[in-house]
């Protein structure tokens, strides 16, 4: 599903303005990245998608009509929004496979339903053998599949990464781009990527656009152009270097 | 995981023979030095109290355990009630929780009379007094713990349309659950020592002897022997809470949290 915001201003408590002016749209199925530095209202702009947040100003459209689950509404087999954080987040005192059955639980979905759903979006992320760990027995880059995992599996249409991958280390993260690529190539649901670094955006999104600090605005934005297949060894030829040449051009001006 | 293995050479023993020894310096200084029995008694002697008057210490630590676990139970039921309460606005907060400080503060040497007075003579006014002795410990950290669950899963309980009421029930109450323990391990303690205390202020009066009244008797009839022995089998018995509360956190803990490695 797609997403168009206008005039997005963002002001909080203390008179800081977070975002100011944010026009973006993204289209049904497309893979946008979100560059910018740290404090640039990114992530404000992502709770503001997720409606965990409310402008102060501007308007937010997300199309199909659906913002997650309404409130006191009966389960409809899937929460369209689903929101990956900067850390794993998971509930310390659940096994894998009942953090990742979580939304559906608090959607009310059957237990049956459940149990599948969260074995195959678990598979999907490569952790079957992990179901019944707990989180304090995995490594970081395992506990961020699960919460990959826990975000797949109520099949989302509007997937949300607030910089996912960033405690990780360089070989991990690598690592779970291509797998977060495969699921979007898989799934085709729309994804907005939100990072700080300029060769993970290249490396998995169809876009980038570039915010500047505080307030934040969008500089710059354009595709990346780079073919759908996206080998591993993709990041060292000189249409990769290309690409990210064009973003850093834009950080520079942009003041980061 | 790892079951706790108490290893008795290695776990028992030294603390045993610490124990031991101090005993045996005590009884030697207390014999040599010639100190009055009216001053302190000898560890022997006490022993020999445990030994002579088991039925009455027994018949005293049953009332005394009676009021302080009444006290205690209560406190948990109460205190975490009160948190999940407080938590849920900060208007509430605001309105209530510099009240619950009175708990904390409020002087039980002066209440306990008034308890008596109020609702009637038995073990049942001594538990109140453990109650407010030991319940602010378990509101102030359970709600310590309530306030800070994590911000993230909070948001994500939104997300997903979850109610009020199940994210205190699947979130904040688990996330808290380290805490509200912490808290119940300083109640313990403490509603002994309130049991105690009520139990001094009361006295005879009330029907049934407890542990204070015997401590209180022991002093005024110079038998320290049985005093002291009292007052041990008063910590015997704070310890005992302490370590039925310890069982109950390292069972629901041990998976998750460090605090139970």
């Amino acid at each position: 599903m797609g997403v168009r915001l206008r005039a997005v201003r963002r002001v909080f408590e203390n008179d800081v303005v977070a975002i100011d002016g944010i026009d973006l749209d993204v289209a049904p199925g497309e893979f946008a990245a979100i560059l910018g530095p740290s404090g640039c209202g990114k992530s404000t702009l992502l709770r503001l998608i997720a409606g965990l947040d409310r402008p102060q100003g501007g308007t937010i459209e997300i199309d199909s009509s659906l913002s997650a689950v309404p409130r006191g509404r009966e389960y409809e087999g899937r929460a369209d929004i689903a929101y990956v954080f900067q850390d794993a987040h998971l509930l310390p005192w659940r096994t894998v496979l009942h953090n990742v059955a979580l939304p559906l639980e608090l959607m009310h979905a059957t237990q049956s339903h459940r149990m599948l759903a969260a074995r195959q979006a678990i598979e999907q992320v490569g952790l079957a053998e992990a179901v019944d760990r707990y989180p304090n027995q995995l490594s970081g880059g395992q506990r961020m599949r699960v919460s990959l995992a826990r975000a797949m599996v109520t099949d989302p249409k509007l997937l949300l990464l607030d910089e996912p991958f960033a405690a990780l280390d360089e070989i991990t993260r690598q690592k779970l781009d291509e797998q977060l690529r495969q699921l979007w190539l898989d799934r085709g649901m729309t994804v907005l990527f939100v990072t700080h670094s300029t060769q993970e955006a290249v490396f998995l999104a169809q876009r980038a656009a570039v915010m500047t600090r505080r307030p934040g605005k969008i500089i710059h934005d354009a595709r990346i152009d780079l073919p759908i297949d996206r080998p591993a060894l993709i990041r060292a030829t000189p249409a990769f270097a290309r690409e990210m040449h064009a973003i850093y051009q834009s950080l520079e001006k942009g003041g980061a | 995981m790892k079951k706790p293995r108490i290893d008795f050479l290695s776990t028992i023993l030294p603390p045993a023979l610490v124990l031991l020894a101090a005993l045996a310096a005590l009884e030697a200084y207390l014999r040599l030095a010639h100190v009055h029995r009216y001053m302190m008694p000898l560890p022997s002697s006490i022993g020999m109290a445990l030994l002579n008057d088991t039925d009455e210490l027994l018949t005293a630590l049953g009332w005394t355990a009676l009021s302080a676990v009444g006290g205690f139970a209560a406190s948990a039921v109460v205190g975490v009630a009160l948190a999940i309460v407080l938590s849920a606005s900060s208007l509430i907060r605001r309105a209530f929780y510099p009240y619950t400080i009175f708990f904390q503060t409020v002087p039980i040497v002066a209440i306990a009379p008034m308890l008596l007075f109020w609702i009637g003579s038995g073990p049942f006014p001594v538990a109140v007094c453990a109650f407010i002795v030991s319940v602010f410990p378990v509101i102030a950290n359970t709600l310590a713990g309530l306030m800070s669950t994590d911000p993230a899963l909070v948001d994500l309980f939104r997300l997903y349309g979850a109610s009020p009421l199940s994210a205190m029930w699947k979130l904040r109450l688990p996330s808290a659950l380290p805490s509200i323990l912490t808290g119940l391990r300083i109640a313990a303690g403490l509603a002994v020592i309130g049991t105690v205390v009520a139990e001094f202020l009361v006295g005879q009066s009330m029907g049934k002897v407890g542990l204070g009244i015997l401590v209180v008797d022991g002093i005024h009839q110079a038998h320290l022997d049985i005093a002291f022995a009292a007052v041990l089998l008063a910590s015997m018995l704070g310890l005992m809470i302490f370590a039925a509360v310890n069982t109950a956190a390292w069972l629901s803990l041990r998976r998750w949290h460090a605090s139970a490695k």
